[in-house]
Order: structure tokens, then sequence, then C-alpha cells
């Protein structure tokens, strides 16, 4: 393979998501995570997931990550069942988990490497060409404690589609920035995900990025977690953020998110 | 430049007030000889080749026994970390010895192996061994869990995940035990060659300890200098190019 090759984009793949639940056992007895989730995500859609903290919306992004395994239910990745990682479902952390004895571009490096039929040569011009992509060409050869919060974020974002993944999965990525660099981001992302048509399932509590993202916002609630309701989001791209279609149909979200709160 | 300019000074003022005290009088030079005398001493036993030898016979001992001490200590301490079993056996183990002293190894050595390079060997490994073996297991203990889950997902498993995830993560205990190991390593043998007569080569302990005998503080005192010399050096080669690596990546402030 060549870096010309690895670079084509595959295929974005279609999730099935099919009666998962999924517990912990804790100090303080069972806790039920997940409570029987069904989610279908098709080809290329970008999805957003919000709910209260607790409502195991990152349970969930770890099932589909292959990093754990459901109690009962099925996951699936175009018909394969799911049985553990694979290269081609990437993970964007919240804490960007990026390795500090490691320069950014041997962070961007780390899964090039295990792949296979490639030369060196050409996972390093593919890895330059996703931080170009991120807009840190400049910073090939940076410490990973050199960089402002957001950039680690490009990184880490980075990191997550030099493998080529069909799907993305992104867990509050942008929670701990300010809201210009969130808002620079969003655009960044709305280019990249249209350059680099993927399957994305993204986590988030901020129901107006939601909005700005997603071609679909699915609403958690807790205790146990479960899915309660769907809004699909047809308002044109790119959008904006501060657009007023946008934030009314962001407070219509938020208001059906508190009707699912457990009143006390 | 204006850095060394002041360590300069600064050691240049230490052997002149060391000059000065024997200047005054105060003190009988046979406790307090001239550092000329000290440098008279150097100078003698490294034309003789004496100096050349005892240095190559210790730093033989401490480099031998501190690197197969660091390769069993390495792979313990990794295993001892990831098995609850090795952690409740190997890891008690190694605590328990870890607060002996590495010294009181010496007499032990001396009844297994004889008069040996054997018996300093085991010495040195007795000291380093536990040290690096325990820093290892605290690393890896350590170690945030989301590393390894962000290496998985982008495929590395098993001793991949341990070579190029769980090992470097942990590299800033792992070089701080290393550290401490050097120096238990390096106390014991000195201790063991001053008090014992190894029939087999003649280390830098053994002429300090003739010194005394003979009254030699020339001599005591030199080889004394040789020792820091070997202990600043050791530092400056085998941890600080690792350690200046860590403050970078990690950005920790140098101390
Ligand atoms: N490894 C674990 N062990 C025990 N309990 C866990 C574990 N992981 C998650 N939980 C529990 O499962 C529930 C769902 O957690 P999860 O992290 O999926 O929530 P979340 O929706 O992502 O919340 P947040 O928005 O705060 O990130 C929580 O109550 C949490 O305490
Ligand atoms: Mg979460």
């Amino acid at each position: 393979m060549s870096a010309t090759e690895a670079l084509i984009n595959p295929e974005p793949a279609k999730l099935v998501v099919d009666g998962v639940s999924k517990s912990f056992t804790t100090r303080r007895g069972k806790l039920q995570a997940l409570d029987n989730v069904s989610l279908t995500v098709s080809e290329g859609e970008f999805v957003c997931l919000v709910g209260p903290s607790g409502c195991g919306k990152s349970t969930l992004l770890n099932l589909i990550a292959g990093l754990d395994v459901p109690d009962s239910g099925t996951l699936s990745s175009d018909g394969q069942l799911i049985s553990g990682t694979g290269r081609e479902r990437m993970v964007m952390f919240q804490e960007h988990a990026l390795f500090p004895w490691l320069d950014v571009l041997g962070n961007v490096l780390f899964g090039l490497k295990l792949k296979p039929n490639l030369t060196d040569k050409d996972r390093v011009e593919v890895a330059k060409y996703y931080l170009h992509l991120v807009g840190l060409s400049n910073f090939a050869k940076a410490n990973i404690h050199e960089l402002s919060g957001g950039m680690k974020q490009r990184v880490a974002l980075a990191r997550a589609l030099a493998p080529n993944p069909r799907v993305l999965l992104m867990d509050e990525p942008f929670a701990s920035l300010d809201a210009m660099t969130r808002e620079q981001l969003y655009e960044d992302i709305q280019k990249i995900w249209a350059a680099r048509k993927k399957t994305i399932v993204f986590v988030t509590h901020n129901v107006r990025e939601a909005v700005c993202l997603g071609d679909r916002v699915v609403l958690f609630s807790p205790n146990p977690g479960r899915i309660r309701e769907e809004f699909p989001v047809t308002l044109p791209r790119p959008r904006d953020i501060n657009s007023i279609q946008l934030a009314s149909l962001a407070s219509e979200i938020t208001r059906a998110l508190k009707s699912h709160l457990p009143t006390a | 430049m204006k850095r060394a300019v002041v360590a300069i000074l600064f050691f240049v003022g230490l052997v002149g007030i060391w000059q000065a005290m024997v200047s005054s009088g105060h003190y009988s030079p046979v406790l307090l000889p001239p550092p000329g005398d000290v440098w008279h001493y150097l100078v003698e036993a490294a034309k003789s080749g004496e100096l050349a030898k005892a240095t190559a016979v210790t730093t033989k001992r401490l480099l031998i026994g501190y690197f197969a001490g660091c390769l069993l200590g390495l792979p313990l301490g990794l295993l001892t970390a990831r098995s609850k079993y090795l952690n409740d056996t190997v890891g008690v183990l190694a605590l328990g010895l870890q607060t002996l002293p590495s010294v009181c190894w010496v007499p032990l050595a001396l009844l297994w192996f004889g008069q040996t390079e054997a018996a300093m060997q085991f010495v040195v490994i007795m000291g380093t061994l536990w040290s690096v073996l325990i820093a290892v297991e605290n690393g890896v203990k350590n170690l945030p869990p989301l590393y390894v889950r962000a290496a998985r997902t982008m495929g590395s498993k098993g001793t991949h995940t341990l070579t190029h995830v769980i090992l470097p993560a942990s590299l800033p205990y792992v070089i701080s035990g290393m550290k401490q190991g050097w120096a238990f390593a390096w106390r014991s043998l000195m201790a063991a060659e001053i008090f014992v007569t190894i029939l087999t080569g003649v280390g830098l302990g053994h002429i300090l300890h003739y010194g005394r005998e003979l009254n030699a503080m020339d001599q005591v005192l030199g080889i004394m200098l040789v020792l820091v010399v070997i202990g600043l050096l050791a530092d400056k080669l085998l941890f600080s190019p690792w350690e200046s690596f860590i403050h970078r990546r990690w950005g920790t402030a140098r101390n």
C-alpha cells in the first residue's frame, strides 16, 4: 500500500446497537448504566448523544469501540459483530489521552505504525497529511505539554483520523475548552467531516453543540440509562452555532431534556 | 558560560580554603595534608597504574552487577504489577528485602561465594534488583488506564502494549528507581570493599582501607576524590540523558 492508497477514504460503516444492556457492580450495589438500548447509525451519519451526567453515554461509546462487552444485546458494524477494538472504529476520548512520551508526530504515527503494508516513509507522509488537516503542520516536533488544550484535541483528532477509520467515536472532546476555541473546532470538524466522510457518534452535554454538528440528536435519560427521544436536524450546513434557527431548535431539545429528568 | 565561571570559582575557592587551613598551622599535616600532597599522590598512583587498575576492578564489579540487577528487576517489576499472585509473593518479598540495607548481604555473599568477584557482584545485584523491581511495579500500577485503552483502539495489544505503552509511560518511575538502585549498589560495594579483602582483585575500597592502615591521609583523601568523580560521571552518563528526556517530554520542571 502506498501513502496515496492509505489516504483513500473507505466507505463509512453502518452501526447497529440492538437491545444492549450494561451494568456495573459497585460497592453500593448494582448500577444499570444502560438498559435495553437500541440505536442505528447509518453510513456517514453524524449522530450526537445528549443527556445528563451518568446516563451511560460513555458506556455506550466504549461498547461500540469494543473496549467493553455488553451484558446482553449485540453491537455490529456493517453487519459484523463487534467483539473487540478495531482500527475501523477510532475513539477520541474526553481527556485527550495523548502519549506524553511521544512528540506530536509520534502520537499521530502510533496507530499508523500498527497498520501493516505501509512503509515508514508513507506512514510519516500520511501523519503529516492529517496534521496539516487539523492545522498543526508546524507542530510535528512539539511535545504534548507544550500545546494548548485546543491544540491537544486537534492532535487527538489527527491521531484518530490517521488510521483512516470508517467510524469516529468522540466522547465530549471539546468539553474542557473555552467557547472561542470550541467554535473554531466546530467549523473544523464540519469541514473535516465533509472532506473525509465518516460515521460519527459524538457525545456531548451541550445541546447547542449537538444541534450544530449532528444530523440527529439522541436524548438519553439516567437511572437506568435509556434513549428517550430523537430529533433529526435538517438545518443546512455548514452551520453557525450562533444562528437563530439553531438556537430555537436547541431550546426545544433542552426543554425535552428537562422533561425527562427525574423530578425530585 | 556564566554558570561555568561560578562553578569553577566555587571549587577553586574550596581548595583555597583547604590550603588556608593547612597553612594556618592549627591542624596536624598528618590529619590534613595540603591539596598539593593529595594531587601528588593521585599523579603517582596514576603513573604506577595502580589507580587505573583499581578503578577498573571496582567499576567492572559495579557495572556487571548493576546491569544484571536491572535486567532482572525490569521484567520482574512488570510481571508483579500485572499478576495478583506474583504481587502477593515476589512483590511482598521485594518490598521486604528492599528495606534491608544492602550491605547486610555482604556476610552471606562471603559465606556463599568466598572472597571472589561473584560475592561482590551478588552484593551489587541485591542492592539494585529490589529498588528497580519496586519502582517499575509502582510505575505500572500508577499508570492511567486511559493510555492502555487508547492504545487498544489503535490496534495495540500484548507485548506491543507492554513495550510501547506501559514501559514508556512508567519511564519517570523506572528511571528514578534505577537511580536509587545505583546509589544502593554503589554504597554497598564500597562498604564490602573496605571491610573485606577480596582475593580476586584490589578495588578502590581496598586502597582506601590501606590508606587508613598506613595513616596515609593523602591516599585516603585522593581515593575519596576519585569515588566522588566516579559518582558524578555515572550520574552524567547513565541518568542525565534520560532525565532530561523526561523533563523535556513530560514538561516537568528541572529540579
Ligand atoms: N467502570 C465502571 N465501574 C463502575 N461504574 C461505572 C463504570 N463506568 C461507568 N460507571 C457508572 O455507569 C453510569 C454511566 O456512566 P457513563 O460514564 O457512561 O455516564 P456518562 O453519560 O458518560 O456521564 P458523563 O456525561 O458525566 O460523562 C454512571 O453512573 C457511572 O458511575
Ligand atoms: Mg462520559
